[in-house]
């Protein structure tokens, strides 16, 4: 039933990107957003693009699975074109009984549309090749000069990691209920908003249930093992940087300064 | 007439790198008023199996008729069917929600669109029939045993009145006592309410001694189907299975090789037991 969303669900295979210690592709990530805000130019917005051709392509996930992802956005996009064509205010190019576009809101909204699916597209690749372990410990571990200012960083990355191992559980666990209310004849498919809301309790009361209940077993386990928070925690596998991961940062900084004169010059 | 299922294939992740073949090709009647064993390993294929069976899962290709009508057809009415071909899943009591026991065993029916007096009718009965004590009808779901739980949960799916009930592993997670009970329960519902029941499980010994015929699934595959005895002559390529025929079909065997002439289609101790007295004259003690 949740077949379909593949929205930034990691992908299994081998490529340079999946090798990248999880650090880079987080500082990564985060400089590409950062630098989509930047550069405010078609020029900027092809460079960003071709940036990111070029890492989709090192990252061996097939387009086609990249692209259904992004289906369950197209809505969200819809939203923010339409905002962005018909509300923003300057020189009218077309105009139907209130609605008016404007030569402003026409560029407004084509650069938005842009920036929004980079910006998805973008995440979503670090999602694609790096697990949510991977993720969580490159982000304890780029995160551990806040422990000086007591941010308790091993046990937020903790709850992270936690919670993102526990998505596919309780969606497998939402299917299963689902199918077995449907076969006791619960109808999830009805168009009337108010009966579906209804419809949701027999799926969510057990949903909650299970989830409390999952927890504690959980918990129970972390005790069994004395778990008792990051303090003297050593990993199995400590994140050290490679030659790969030296080269990728120099990608990124040159991408940066890209971005950053193209910003100056267009 | 009851359920025709005709060369039916089920992919899960179809067309991805994950793709896994549920059911390969596979074909079966099964008739009213017919108590079943479906039998295979983890992952050979039966719960998939049953799920097609009432339309929750599209079978990929091949058809499955439901009193001659094809479930997948576009005038077939898939609600009736899942009234008609009751599933309980496996760990069922996972799927208890209401306030109180005969609420929540009220919500089947309720979906059929009977009225609440009905409703409540068809509770009370399901309710008797898995042996629920009067004094937990109003009780939380929730406060319930473990076996009780199960109990209610099935009665959920018995108060549609469906003409084959279909119970994925109903013994699962059960300590021996609860196993016994479960199973007793649902034979004494197969000879009161007059059924086609088709038990799903892993152990030999939980059908062995109930049903009326055995359908083997391995790999996806249907591999045998046909009346427990004959089935079970084929210990060796059901232990290759991962499976096992009932242990006393094992100490039969022993004691016919021993020289002992008895029958080694013995399925349950009491059977097993009449047959050694027949030929207690051969055992010179």
């Amino acid at each position: 039933m949740f077949d379909s969303i593949t929205l930034g669900q990691y992908y299994q295979t081998d490529s340079v990107l999946h090798r990248l210690d999880p650090r880079v592709k987080l500082v990564g990530t985060f400089v590409y957003l950062i630098s989509l805000f930047v550069v405010d130019s078609y020029v900027g917005y092809i460079v960003a693009a071709l940036f990111l051709a070029a890492m989709i392509f090192l990252s061996n996930v097939p387009f086609r699975y990249i692209v259904r992802g992004m289906k369950t956005i197209v809505f969200l996009l819809l939203i923010t074109v339409c905002f962005n064509l018909f509300l923003t205010p300057g020189e009218v190019i077309w105009q139907a009984w209130i609605f008016k576009i404007t030569k402003e809101g026409l560029t407004f909204a084509i650069k938005m549309a842009v920036r929004l699916s980079l910006l998805i597209l973008g995440s979503s690749i670090m999602t694609l090749t790096t697990t949510p372990t991977q993720l969580t410990d490159a982000l304890e571990s780029l995160l551990r000069p806040l422990k000086k200012l007591h941010v308790p960083v091993h046990e937020i990355s903790m709850m992270m990691s936690i919670a993102l191992r526990f998505i596919p559980i309780l969606m497998e666990e939402t299917d299963k209920i689902m199918k077995a209310q449907i076969a006791r004849g619960a109808d999830f498919e009805s168009k009337n908003l108010i009966k579906k809301i209804k419809s949701m309790v027999p799926l969510l009361v057990p949903l909650f249930i299970s989830a409390f209940r999952r927890a504690n077993d959980l918990a129970m386990a972390m005790e069994a093992r004395c778990y008792r928070g990051g303090e003297g925690r050593t990993k199995m596998k400590p994140l050290v940087y490679k030659a790969n991961d030296r080269i990728a940062y120099l990608v990124l900084l040159a991408f940066a300064v890209v971005c950053i004169l193209t910003r100056i010059y267009f | 007439m009851g359920i025709k299922v005709d060369d039916i294939s089920f992919l899960y992740e179809r067309g991805t790198a994950m793709q896994v073949t549920a059911l390969d090709h596979v074909s079966a009647e099964i008739p009213d008023n017919q108590f079943i064993g479906l039998i295979g390993h983890t992952g050979s294929g039966k719960s998939t199996f049953v799920q097609t069976l009432n339309g929750l899962l599209k079978v990929t290709s091949g058809h499955i008729y439901y009193n001659g009508e094809d479930i997948d057809g576009d005038k077939f009415d898939k609600k009736k069917l899942r009234s008609d071909v009751g599933l309980v899943f496996q760990y069922p009591e996972h799927q208890l929600f209401e306030v109180d026991v005969i609420s929540d065993v009220m919500f089947g029916p309720r979906n059929l669109g009977l009225s609440d007096a009905e409703a409540k009718k068809r509770a009370l009965e399901a309710l008797e029939s898995v042996r629920m004590p009067k004094s937990l009808y109003k009780s939380s779901p929730f406060d319930l045993s473990g076996g009780q739980k199960r109990r209610a949960a099935i009665a959920g799916v018995l108060a549609m009145r469906p003409k084959i009930l279909i119970l994925d592993e109903p013994t699962a997670g059960l300590d021996p006592k609860g196993r016994d009970e479960i199973l007793g329960l649902i034979a004494g519902m197969k000879k009161e309410l007059n059924m086609t029941i088709i038990l799903v499980s892993h152990s030999m010994d939980d059908v062995a001694r109930y049903v009326d015929r055995i359908m083997v699934m391995g790999g996806g595959k249907l591999l045998y189907d046909d009346e427990p005895v004959k089935v079970f002559r084929h210990v060796t390529e059901l232990e290759e299975l991962g499976l096992a025929a009932p242990q006393i079909t094992y100490i039969m065997k022993l004691l016919k090789e021993r020289g002992l002439d008895v029958s080694s289609d013995a399925l349950t101790v009491e059977e097993a037991a009449a047959e050694i007295m027949a030929h207690r004259r051969e055992l010179h003690v």
